[in-house]
Parts: C-alpha cells; sequence; structure tokens
C-alpha cells in the first residue's frame, strides 16, 4: 500500500500531460516537487485508512472463504464457512434478536426523542439545565451506563424491582426473563443514547421558520394539525437522516448485551455482532467470523448508501 | 434573554392566564421527569457507592446513606488499580488525539489544498470507509493488527493498536477537509509569495483559523476513545494495559458490589467533568454538525 502510494506522484504525469509552454524540463521537476510534497501530507493518513479500512475491508471477504487460524497458512475451504455458520443455531437467534433490538429501539429511541425535543423547545426557562441533563447519560461510559443498569435489572435489591414495588405494581424479571431481555436491554440503550438524537432534533426545530406556524394558526391550525403539517414536514430530513444512523448503530450493539446478559437468558439477547466475537474469541473459528463479518456488512452498506445518498441530496437542497 | 422566534405555541396563547398554568404545569412536569429519568440514576449510582455493603442489599432500599462510606472508593482505587487503568485510557485517548490531529490534519490539508494526483480517488476511498460500519470489521481489522503487513510485528497490548487505527476516522479528516476547503485559496497564496512553506502555512495559518474544528475534532477523539469497549477488550488481553472500560467489565465479576460501584463512579468522573467543562461547545458541536449534515 505504501508503495502505490509514492510511486502515485509519477504515473500523475502520465494522466495530466503537461500542455505546457517551453522550459518543459524545470516545470516538470517542479510539478513533481509539489506532487511529492502533497504526499509526504497525505503519507501518515493514507497508511493508516489502507492498513486499518481497506485492508481489513478486503480480508473480511477473503478469510471469509478460508480456514483461518493465526499461525496457520490458510486453506481455501469455498462457502463453507457460509454453509457452518448458517446451520449454527445461534445464527437465526441473532439475527432475529438484532432486528427485534433494532426495531424496539426505533420505536421507543425515536419517538420519544421527538416528542421531548418538541416539548423542550416550548420551554423559554431553564434551556441550559435540560440540555445538560438530557445529554448526561451519552458522556457516561457506555460500560459504566451497561453496568449501572445490571444492578438497576437485579431481581433482588435491583432499582428497577423496588420501584416497581413501590408504586405497587407487579415486578418483571427483567433481565432473567427470556421474553424482558432484549426489551430491557432496549431501555438501557435509550437511556444511554437518547440525549445525543435530543439535542439534534431540538437544533432541527429551531430552524423552522416561526411565520410558518404563524400562517398555520392563522389558517385555525390546532396544535396537533401544527406538528402534523408544520413540524414534521420541516424536519423530515433530520428525522429520516437520523433514523438510519440510528439503525445502523443499534445493528452493531455488543456492550449491553456482553456486559449485563452475557448473551443469555438462552441466547435470548445474543447479537450479531456478539456472535461474530465469540466465533473469533470463543470458538477461534476466524473464517465463520469473517463471514458473519461479510453478511452484516452488505447488509448495513445498503443501509449507509441510502444515508449517505440521503444527506448528498439534502445538503445539496440546501446549498441550492 | 429573550427568544423572540416563533415556536409552535404562539406568545399570545402563552400569555393568557390559561396558557401560563398549562406552561407551567408543562415545565414542572418536565423537570420531574428529567430528573427522576436522568439525573436519578446518577444520583443512585454515587449514594450507592457510599451505602455500606448491607445497606446496598437492604430492600426497600435507603434514599440517602445512613452513613457515608468513603471506603468503597479508597478500596476501588487499590483493590481494582484503577490508576493504572486510568493511566492507561488517558495514555490512549491522548496519543489516539495526537495522532488524529497531526496525521488528520496534515491529510486533510494536503486534500484540500496541495492537488494531489488521484486526490478524488483517495478522498472516495476515505469516503466509502463511511459506509462500512467499524464494528462489522473488527475482526480483519484485529487479525491485521496482530500481524501487520509487510512488518510482521503485532500492536496487541500496545497502545499504538489504538492509536494508529484512530487516525482511520474518515468523518474528522472530512469534518476537517470540509472546514479547510472554506479557506480562501488566495489567502493563502499570498503567504505563499512571501516565501512561506506548506508546512509554515499549515501551522501559522490554517490551523489557527481553524481552531473551532480543531475543538470538536480533539473532544470527539477524547471520548470516542474513552467510551470504547469492544476494541480494547480485543487488542489488549494483558490485564495490565486494559483501559478503564475494559478492566471494569472483567474485574466486575469477583468483586463487591459497593466497591465496583464506587470504581463506575470513578471512571465516569473525566467525561462527565469534560462535559461540563465543555458543555456550551459540545451542546453547540452537536446542533450545529446535525444541521449542516
Amino acid at each position: 500500500m505504501t508503495k502505490t502510494a509514492e510511486r502515485r506522484p509519477a504515473q500523475a504525469k502520465a494522466v495530466h500531460p503537461v500542455p505546457a509552454p517551453p522550459p518543459a524540463g524545470d516545470r516538470r521537476r517542479r510539478r513533481l516537487a509539489e506532487q511529492a510534497r502533497a504526499y509526504a501530507f497525505l503519507l501518515g493518513g493514507l497508511i493508516c485508512f489502507a492498513l486499518f479500512s481497506w485492508y481489513p475491508a478486503i480480508r473480511a471477504v477473503v478469510i471469509a472463504f478460508q480456514k483461518y487460524t493465526p499461525g496457520n497458512p490458510p486453506e481455501w475451504v469455498g462457502t463453507a464457512n457460509f454453509t457452518h455458520v448458517l446451520h449454527d443455531p445461534e445464527f437465526a437467534a441473532a439475527w432475529r434478536n438484532t432486528l427485534t433490538f433494532t426495531v424496539l429501539a426505533l420505536l421507543i429511541g425515536f419517538a420519544v426523542p421527538f416528542v421531548l425535543a418538541l416539548v423542550l423547545n416550548e420551554l423559554r426557562h431553564a434551556k441550559a439545565f435540560f440540555r445538560v441533563v438530557v445529554y448526561l447519560p451519552v458522556m457516561i461510559p457506555p460500560v459504566v451506563s451497561a453496568l449501572l443498569w445490571k444492578w438497576f435489572y437485579d431481581p433482588g435489591a435491583g432499582l428497577a424491582n423496588e420501584a416497581l414495588r413501590a408504586l405497587h405494581l407487579p415486578t418483571s424479571n427483567w433481565t432473567n426473563g427470556t421474553d424482558t431481555a432484549l426489551v430491557s436491554l432496549v431501555l438501557v440503550a435509550t437511556w444511554a443514547n437518547l440525549g445525543g438524537t435530543v439535542l439534534i432534533y431540538l437544533a432541527a426545530l429551531q430552524s423552522i421558520p416561526g411565520e410558518l406556524y404563524e400562517a398555520a394558526e392563522l389558517d385555525g391550525a390546532n396544535l396537533l394539525q401544527r406538528v402534523r403539517h408544520v413540524t414534521i414536514p420541516q424536519t423530515r430530513f433530520v428525522i429520516l437522516m437520523l433514523m438510519l444512523l440510528q439503525i445502523i448503530a443499534t445493528m452493531q450493539v455488543f456492550t449491553e448485551p456482553f456486559v449485563i446478559t452475557g448473551g443469555g437468558p438462552e441466547s435470548a439477547t445474543v447479537t450479531v455482532l456478539y456472535l461474530i466475537y465469540k466465533y473469533a474469541f470463543l470458538y477461534n473459528d476466524f473464517g465463520g467470523a469473517c463471514a458473519l463479518s461479510v453478511m452484516l456488512l452488505v447488509l448495513l452498506g445498503v443501509f449507509s448508501a441510502v444515508y449517505l445518498r440521503l444527506t448528498r441530496s439534502g445538503s445539496g437542497e440546501e446549498y441550492a | 434573554m429573550s427568544s423572540a422566534t416563533r415556536t409552535l405555541v404562539s406568545p399570545a396563547t402563552l400569555a393568557r392566564p390559561r396558557g401560563k398554568v398549562l406552561y407551567w404545569t408543562v415545565f414542572g412536569a418536565v423537570v420531574v421527569l428529567f430528573t427522576l429519568a436522568f439525573l436519578f440514576p446518577v444520583y443512585w449510582m454515587v449514594t450507592g457507592a457510599a451505602k455500606s455493603p448491607d445497606e446496598v442489599a437492604q430492600t426497600p432500599p435507603t434514599l440517602v446513606p445512613e452513613h457515608w462510606h468513603t471506603g468503597a472508593f479508597t478500596d476501588a482505587w487499590d483493590l481494582m488499580q484503577l490508576p493504572r487503568h486510568l493511566w492507561n485510557t488517558v495514555v490512549q485517548a491522548a496519543g489516539a488525539w495526537a495522532f488524529q490531529l497531526v496525521f488528520c490534519t496534515a491529510a486533510a490539508y494536503a486534500l484540500s489544498k496541495l492537488r494531489p494526483a488521484f486526490g478524488k480517488v483517495i478522498l472516495g476511498g476515505i469516503l466509502a470507509t463511511l459506509m462500512v460500519p467499524a464494528q462489522a470489521l473488527v475482526v480483519p481489522k484485529y487479525l491485521t493488527v496482530a500481524d501487520l503487513p509487510i512488518l510482521h510485528t503485532s500492536l496487541l497490548n500496545d497502545p499504538l493498536a489504538i492509536w494508529l487505527p484512530a487516525v482511520a476516522n474518515a468523518f474528522n479528516l472530512y469534518l476537517l477537509k470540509r472546514f479547510f476547503d472554506q479557506i480562501p485559496r488566495d489567502v493563502l497564496e499570498a503567504a505563499e509569495i512571501d516565501g512561506a512553506g506548506k508546512l509554515r502555512i499549515l501551522w501559522s495559518i490554517v490551523l489557527p483559523i481553524s481552531r473551532p474544528v480543531l475543538g470538536v475534532v480533539s473532544i470527539f477523539a477524547l471520548v470516542a476513545v474513552w467510551q470504547d469497549f469492544l476494541w480494547p477488550l480485543m487488542v489488549f488481553s494483558d490485564t495490565d494495559e486494559q483501559p478503564i472500560s475494559v478492566a471494569l467489565v472483567q474485574l466486575s465479576q469477583n468483586i463487591q458490589l459497593t466497591v465496583l460501584i464506587a470504581a463506575m463512579v470513578i471512571a465516569s468522573i473525566p467525561m462527565v467533568a469534560l462535559f461540563l467543562v465543555f458543555q456550551r461547545h459540545i451542546i453547540a458541536g452537536i446542533s450545529a454538525g446535525s444541521t449542516k449534515g
């Protein structure tokens, strides 16, 4: 990778022939020196991208078709990794859990921040307080939030059940029940990440011109109608963007299940990324791990492509 | 301060008696909701660490600790070797920050102002990595770090395993490049006529103008390393090298609850403090970043 990077300035000559006046040799040398300088600045970044982004992406695809254990020469095995990963009983569970997690995180983590931002935007007092408080959980390390909620969910002296008891409500198994575990984790993730979403929505709400609301009110639109016909259309682009970003982020969820439930009970909270981790570090099966990575990559790549296309066309509109 | 912009509810409605009552009711409800939802868990954590082991396990729990114990904090500090893990985290975060600032800034400057051949292709390759979510590539990335191509050395258990991959941050690089793009070329050309070299121009013209974006990138870089878990979990198998996030999880199994909670409080302090100090910039950064896509 480094070699090609260094060679590029020379090739550049072939691509951009100098449409130059007389002192061609001189000019050529100066151009070459300029290119060398430009690449000197680029080199560090380029090497890092090559080593830690581009090369691993290619390698994921290659190793997915190999039997790979570190230290041994890799063996080509065709699609064997894919077939044995597909036959793993945890495979279906991991995908089902990841998708359920994503959908639940969208339902909760999507409507709630929007409503919160709507309300916050109307409040004229203690603005800084609300912004700081809502963003505070985001700044707490995710591992700490996970451990904190693991303690809250403790069936014995955990805060969650204590709160339910204090309200005379039936207690829950939270992360210990196969049917409640995943939802419990979604709650943690929502608590920990909601602040960022709220702040972004708030910024979007503040960019809505006030005249639109005035006009709507003059036309007799009530509060809900104003939300429906002014606020939502005006923030549609941001909503869509955040939705896609959230899908991409939650599809890669790992910390919460790893720390809080360890994938249990009965693989009720094993996610795709968790399964990748298990294949690599528990089963020492890097081929299987890469086969899973490729599947996740393809799916997320589609979402990312949509996201990038939307942001591009969106900012195009903005600057047009 | 007067914020005259019209929002969903008109000022006229709010000025009416009924509007006022409604406004203060909603305001009070939001204060209570936010306090309960976001502050109370944090309060519970801090007070939990100050309770005695018996009191923490007690049902119904006490709202305020009967006695404020500091033993859990000192135990966590000594037993869990927090100074070492905190130091590891600081070294990892600071190095990642420095590497990013140097290499991302230099690369962004080259792409923005020095017109390298194939610059468009390189930028495309960098932006393409935005489409490849980082976590999906951790395993091949781990294998690369464990056995670097050509050099055949391993970076495992070495802070370089955090520092170097941190440079491959397309988001920060693009942020810098877009900022540099807005610096008018004639300013730089004038400096060049005065005999300043490229490095000199970057150092004494481009960087001083770019202070705001450098601040944003710095905060992103620091927070990202401090909050990361999966990657350091993979690359630091040696307990002595682990950052605080990994150490907390590894030690959480066999440690007394109050001591663990105290360690969690200590682990949260640096980032929360950073946030409280720079909250204005951080919040403004998030808001601005979003609307500009």
